[in-house]
C-alpha cells in the first residue's frame, strides 16, 4: 500500500527540503518507487537540491489547473529509475493550489509509487494546509534550538487536528559538542517537550551543504555521518528497527585502547 | 371570589419587612394586591429606610417581571429591596452553576498556540508546553509539567489557585494579576502551587495550600456557592 508522507516543521530553514531529498534518495537506494512533491509554491528549491532544475517543463500548478497531465510534469531523477520529482511552480502563488487538488494528485500518484514524500513550505497557512491535505503520515523536522522546537510543537498541535497518524520526529543539525556542553537542547529534552516518537537524528555536517549545492543529495555518499543518518531513517520508515547512531567524535588510538580496557573518558 | 383571598403575607422583623408571595396565585393578582397594600401604607419623612425581603416560594420570575416587582416597591420612597428569594431556577442557570463548580478534565498535551478556556476548574493530565495557554474561571490543576501560560480565576476570582506537578511556567495569571518567569533559565520546581497573597502571586509548596485556601475543599465550596 502506497504511503504519502508530509515533511514539515513550521519554522523555515531547519532542513525540510534537505530531509525530503535525502529520504527520497535513501528510499530509492532501498529499491522503493518514490515520488517527491514540492509544495513550496513560489519558493521552490527541492529541484535545485536534487539537481533537476534544468529539466522542469511543467509544474504542480500546471497539473492542478489541468494544463498538463500528471505524468508529463513528473521529472525522472538522473540516478534512479524510480525516483521522480513533481516540482513546485515558481511564478504562481500558494492560493492556486487547493487541498482538494492535492488529494486528487496524491491518489493518482499512489497507484504508481510506494512512497510519496511531500515537502511542506514553512509557515502554517494555506501552503501548509495544501501539503498536509493528502498525507497519511507526517514527519516533523526540528533542530535542537528553542525557537525551532517551539514551532515544531505548534505544528504537532495542528497535525493532531488532521486525520493523520501521530507525527514522528527528526532532529536535524545536531552538534554533538554543543549538546555535551549543554549549549544546545539535548535530544531527551526535546522529546520530553514534544512527546512524540523519534524517527531519527541527523548530525550537522558540512558535507550536507556541499552536496546540496552540487545537486547531489548526501544520502548518495556512503561515508558521511549525515548520509548514514538518512539511510537509517529510511530503513525505519520501512519498518526496520535500527538503533540510533552515536555521534562520538573519531577517537585516537589511546582512547580506543582505554575503551578496550573498559576505562571511560571523564 | 378567589382574588379576594390574600396572596401576600407581610411580616415585620427587626431587620425590616418580609413579604411572602403566594406562589399559586396569578402574578398579576399578586402585583395588584401589592399595589393596594403599598398605597395604604404611609411613611412619614423622618422615618429611616426599611429593607424588604421578598420570598417567592416556588414561583419563577422573568427578568422583566422581577424588575416590575422591584419598581413597585421602590416607588415607595422609604422602601429598599434587599433580596428576592426563590426556590426555583431555570435549567440554563442550573447548568451554568454546575459548570462553574465542575472540574473539567483534559487529557492531552497543550501545545504551542493552543488555548484551552473553561468555565469552572480545569484539571489537565499532560504537559502545557511553552506557547500553550490554559484558562479557567476557577482553579487550574496540572498533573504534568506547566511550561506555558496558566490563568486561573479569569472572571476575577482572586481566591483561585494554580497547582502543577512541575511548575516552570512562562507566565502565571490569577484574576487580574500576573507574574512572569525569571529571565534566567530554570529547571522548574515540583509540586508547587500559586495563589494570591497581599495582592501578589506567591508560589509555595502544595502542602501549604490547605492553610492558605481551606475553602478549596469540595464540600465547603458547594455550601459557599449555595
Amino acid at each position: 500500500m502506497a504511503e504519502a508522507i508530509v515533511i514539515t516543521s513550521g519554522k523555515g530553514g531547519v532542513g525540510k527540503t534537505t530531509t525530503t531529498a535525502n529520504l527520497g534518495t535513501a528510499l530509492a537506494l532501498l529499491d522503493k518507487k518514490v515520488c517527491l512533491m514540492d509544495t513550496d509554491i513560489g519558493l521552490r528549491n527541492l529541484d535545485v537540491v536534487m539537481g533537476l532544475e534544468n529539466r522542469i517543463i511543467y509544474d504542480i500548478i500546471d497539473v492542478a489547473q489541468g494544463r498538463c497531465k500528471l505524468k508529463q510534469a513528473l521529472i525522472k531523477d538522473k540516478r534512479f529509475d524510480y525516483l521522480f520529482l513533481l516540482p513546485a511552480a515558481q511564478t504562481s502563488d500558494k492560493h492556486d493550489l487547493s487541498p482538494e487538488a492535492m488529494i486528487e494528485m496524491i491518489a493518482e500518484l499512489k497507484e504508481e509509487f510506494d512512497y510519496i514524500l511531500i515537502d511542506c513550505p514553512a509557515g502554517i497557512e494555506q501552503g501548509y494546509k495544501n501539503a498536509v491535505a493528502g498525507a497519511d503520515h507526517a514527519i516533523v523536522v526540528t533542530t535542537p534550538e528553542k525557537s525551532s522546537v517551539r514551532d515544531a510543537d505548534r505544528i504537532i498541535g495542528l497535525l493532531e487536528k488532521e486525520e493523520i497518524e501521530p507525527p514522528q520526529l527528526v532532529i536535524n543539525r545536531i552538534r554533538n559538542h554543543m549538546m555535551k556542553n549543554g549549549d544546545m537542547m539535548s535530544i531527551d529534552e526535546i522529546i520530553q517537550v514534544l512527546s512524540i516518537d523519534l524517527l531519527g537524528i541527523v548530525a550537522d555536517d558540512d558535507e550536507v551543504i556541499k552536496a546540496s549545492n552540487h545537486g547531489e543529495p548526501i544520502a548518495l555518499q556512503s561515508n558521511s555521518k549525515a548520509s548514514i543518518s538518512y539511510r537509517n531513517i529510511a530503513r525505519r520508515i520501512l519498518g526496520e528497527s535500527v538503533p540510533l547512531q552515536s555521534f562520538e567524535e573519531e577517537q585516537g588510538v589511546l582512547q580506543k585502547v582505554k575503551k578496550f580496557f573498559g576505562m571511560r573518558e571523564k | 371570589m378567589a382574588n379576594k383571598k390574600q396572596h401576600i403575607t407581610m411580616k415585620g422583623t427587626r431587620d425590616g419587612l418580609s413579604l411572602v408571595l403566594d406562589d399559586r396565585a396569578q402574578f398579576s393578582d399578586v402585583l395588584a394586591e401589592l399595589a393596594e397594600i403599598l398605597s395604604q401604607k404611609n411613611f412619614d419623612d423622618n422615618q429611616s429606610l426599611v429593607t424588604v425581603k421578598i420570598d417567592l416560594g416556588y414561583r419563577f420570575l422573568h427578568k422583566d417581571e422581577e424588575e416590575q416587582l422591584r419598581e413597585m416597591i421602590r416607588s415607595k420612597e422609604k422602601l429598599v429591596v434587599q433580596s428576592i428569594d426563590t426556590k426555583v431556577m431555570t435549567k440554563e442557570e442550573a447548568l451554568r452553576l454546575k459548570e462553574e463548580n465542575d472540574i473539567h478534565v483534559l487529557s492531552k498535551t497543550v501545545r504551542s498556540g493552543q488555548v484551552i478556556d473553561v468555565t469552572g476548574d480545569l484539571l489537565v493530565f499532560g504537559d502545557i508546553n511553552p506557547g500553550g495557554t490554559i484558562k479557567a474561571t476557577g482553579n487550574v490543576f496540572v498533573m504534568g509539567a506547566l511550561r506555558g501560560i496558566a490563568h486561573a480565576g479569569t472572571s476575577g476570582n482572586k481566591e483561585s489557585i494554580i497547582a502543577a506537578s512541575l511548575m516552570n511556567p512562562v507566565q502565571l495569571r490569577i484574576a487580574a494579576l500576573y507574574s512572569r518567569s525569571p529571565d534566567y533559565e530554570t529547571e522548574g520546581v515540583t509540586m508547587e502551587c500559586a495563589f494570591i497573597e497581599n495582592e501578589m502571586i506567591m508560589i509555595d509548596r502544595i502542602q501549604r495550600v490547605q492553610k492558605k485556601r481551606p475553602e478549596l475543599n469540595g464540600f465547603e465550596r458547594s455550601v459557599l456557592n449555595g
